[in-house]
């Protein structure tokens, strides 16, 4: 960057000294000159104002949740006061009290094995799809494929909730097809259906998110010399082998980064689980939190979200050790 | 080779044809390629890029299966085989070394693959090491090697599996030259060692001249010429060989006849040429031209010469001799009638294609 803010004035001299300047205009000029030389400056002014907004938007709201989360609710108003309390703190991480551990910590834990799961899913359809598309496809055929695996994102989210919902829908159901003996698409054309509930948030998760897990899993691919591949066969070893001994380890880094999309994105999502689960339960910890925002009580819920906060947080650094950044 | 020895052969190439795509948009990149390796031979591939050779080898080594003709190896048809039922190892020209494992690991990776008791692994490895002298890095990673460390593993992890055959895909192309010298001498001296047969494949005629029992020079995926080094080099047999092993003169039909008498395509070496001041005895063709061109090469400098049928002379003469030589003079050169030979003129042939 400096050299080129360099180079641009050495260009121009001569051009201007015949009197026909076509480069940049004299105080533009100076500018350059003046940045010249001062490299801390140049960076400073280049990246000031977009990490100054990083910091406050993300850093920012993110420190403005953990401290709201000890705002008291006036108990006439109901509205967040500026007294401090550790009340809602006690009330989200108690979990030696039965009520915490019910409503709050078991919920939670149940919607981090879903997140766990939906992961395990994605990774074990992705591994072998992205490793169709990257290796054994043939090559024209290969950018059309990766469209069509990346078509999903270009469907709207609660499209896709309510899409589910109608695949799903059981016998009777309100999005059962007229004339076809009810049901939903499922039920209508292989006549079975896991119904709403746990079953059919799981599948929704896993087709919402599973994007996010291939395209890491197919550069990670693509970025195997084949001859890596040709090298294991040499040695003796049959397909499976290569694939478990070569392939899955070195392919380690981009599943981790795959899995921190879908881990954080199921984690997060309540809304599609909502539409596609069975009457009003709450099953995703989101919903108890918009719950309790709806209350309203704007300070408990945000206690409640340090429960994900955290857990995004161990994820994070368990996936940097399994080299996730590196393959970002 | 050996007249006392009726053992098999390592490896018998029959009809061998490999094409890529169909219809006109076939590539032929093998075609018709009859080659028998003899056991324990150390035997080159050469050729330029695209002549075929590494798609030989590839063949051979079962990654890429033959659209006709067949391999066998010690007598067994392997045509149909994957590269894990084949008893050959590869040295790939990138070393293929696996990145997420310790240069031991590597090594024993065959083994461990073929189910060798942990004892007998660890040892075999160690030895393997040993012989390409890297026993203290067996703990580190391929990444924290030097270039010609990594050749080095990439050979260990072969050999440790005791392979009929070793081939060699352009092993030494990425070293610098003073390594790759070296790794010539050591290649040749553990060939010699282990008794394996190799099968080399080399872009440079240099290193097929000096390391290699025999050499099938590829032109086009056909082979030109199978011969022992002095063969390839004294006695081409196609204008191509003439001219891509070393360096040739290659006379035209028309030229052959008017200095020799003779109405085919000749071939001589330009360090057969020499300076004559008169015309010299009957046993030497003369020609005079004109110098366009001359460069030193140290002992000995290269002289361009331009002939009356418009075509070019090379002449290497040594550079003492070089007394009145000067670019745009007349020179007057010859050579012996032995040292131009009727090679089949293939260039042309080859280069519709």
């Amino acid at each position: 960057m400096g050299e080129r803010l360099d180079d641009a004035p050495l260009v121009a001299e001569p051009a201007s000294a015949g009197g026909r300047a076509k480069g940049p205009s004299r105080p533009s000029r100076a500018i350059n000159r003046y940045f010249h030389g001062r490299r801390k400056l140049g960076v400073a002014t280049l990246l000031g104002l977009p990490l100054s907004w990083m910091l406050v938007v993300y850093i920012g709201s993110l420190a403005l949740l953990v401290v709201s989360a000890l705002y008291r609710l006036h108990p006439r108003t109901q509205k967040p006061t500026h007294d401090l309390t550790t009340d809602n703190l006690l009330a989200a991480f108690k979990f030696w009290d039965s009520d915490v551990w019910d409503g709050v910590v078991f919920p939670f834990l149940r919607t981090a094995g879903v997140a766990l799961l939906v992961t395990a899913i994605c990774a074990a359809i992705a591994l072998p799809v992205a490793f169709f598309v990257a290796k054994i496809a043939w090559k024209w055929s290969r950018r059309g494929l990766i469209v069509a695996m990346l078509l999903p994102l270009w469907a709207g989210y609660l499209v896709k909730g309510y899409a589910w919902r109608a695949m799903v829908s059981p016998a009777g159901g309100r999005f059962a097809a007229a004339g076809k003996g009810g049901g939903g698409f499922l039920e209508s054309t292989i006549h079975w259906t896991p119904g709403f509930g746990r079953v059919a948030i799981v599948l929704a998760e896993v087709y919402l998110w599973l994007p996010y897990m291939i395209m890491p899993i197919y550069a990670g691919l693509d970025r195997l010399p084949p001859s890596l591949l040709d090298a294991a066969g040499d040695l003796g070893a049959r397909p499976f082998r290569t694939f478990r001994s070569v392939i899955l380890p070195m392919l380690k880094p981009s599943v981790a980064a795959g899995a921190i999309f879908t881990f954080s994105l199921t984690l997060g999502d309540y809304i599609v689980p909502k539409i596609v689960n069975n009457g009003t339960e709450r099953f995703m910890f989101g919903s108890s939190i918009d719950a309790v925002l709806g209350a309203p009580n704007q300070p408990l819920a945000a206690a409640f979200t340090l429960w994900p906060l955290v857990i995004i947080i161990l994820f994070l650094l368990s996936m940097k050790r399994a080299g996730a950044f590196e393959s970002l | 080779m050996t007249p006392d020895a009726p053992t098999t052969p390592a490896i018998q190439l029959v009809g061998l044809r490999k094409s890529f795509g169909a219809g006109e948009h076939e590539v032929v990149a093998v075609d018709s390629v009859d080659l028998t390796i003899d056991n324990g031979e150390f035997f080159s591939l050469l050729g330029p890029s695209g002549s075929g050779k590494t798609t030989v080898l590839r063949m051979i080594a079962g990654f890429e299966t033959p659209t006709a003709g067949a391999i066998l190896l010690e007598g067994q048809d392997v045509t149909r085989k994957p590269p894990y039922e084949r008893d050959v190892n590869t040295v790939f020209q990138d070393y293929a070394l696996f990145p997420h494992l310790t240069v031991h690991q590597n090594v024993e990776y065959g083994l461990k693959v073929k189910r060798v008791p942990k004892g007998e692994r660890r040892q075999r490895a160690g030895e393997a090491l040993e012989a390409v002298r890297l026993s203290a890095l067996g703990h580190r990673k391929p990444s924290q090697l030097s270039g010609g460390q990594r050749q080095r593993v990439a050979l260990a992890r072969a050999l440790v599996n005791r392979p009929k055959v070793l081939l060699l895909d352009e092993p030494l192309g990425a070293l610098d030259l003073k390594l790759r010298e070296e790794m010539q001498v050591e290649l040749k001296a553990i060939q010699r060692e282990v008794g394996i047969t190799f099968v080399f494949v080399t872009h440079d005629q240099g290193e097929a001249l000096s390391m290699s029992n025999r050499i099938a020079v590829f032109n086009h995926g056909r082979i030109e010429q199978v011969g022992t080094p002095h063969q390839i080099y004294d006695h081409p047999e196609t204008s191509f060989v003439a001219g891509f092993v070393g360096t040739s003169n290659v006379l035209s039909a028309e030229l052959s006849f008017q200095l020799m008498g003779v109405a085919k395509v000749h071939s001589v070496r330009p360090e057969r040429l020499r300076i004559v001041r008169e015309v010299a005895s009957d046993s030497e063709v003369t020609v005079s031209g004109l110098v366009t061109d001359l460069q030193y090469l140290g002992a000995d400098s290269r002289i361009r010469v331009a002939i009356p049928d418009g075509s070019h002379l090379l002449a290497n003469v040594p550079s003492d001799g070089l007394v009145g030589v000067a670019i745009g003079e007349p020179l007057r050169v010859a050579w012996s009638r032995y040292a131009a030979f009727v090679v089949a003129d293939t260039n042309t042939e080859g280069g519709e294609e």
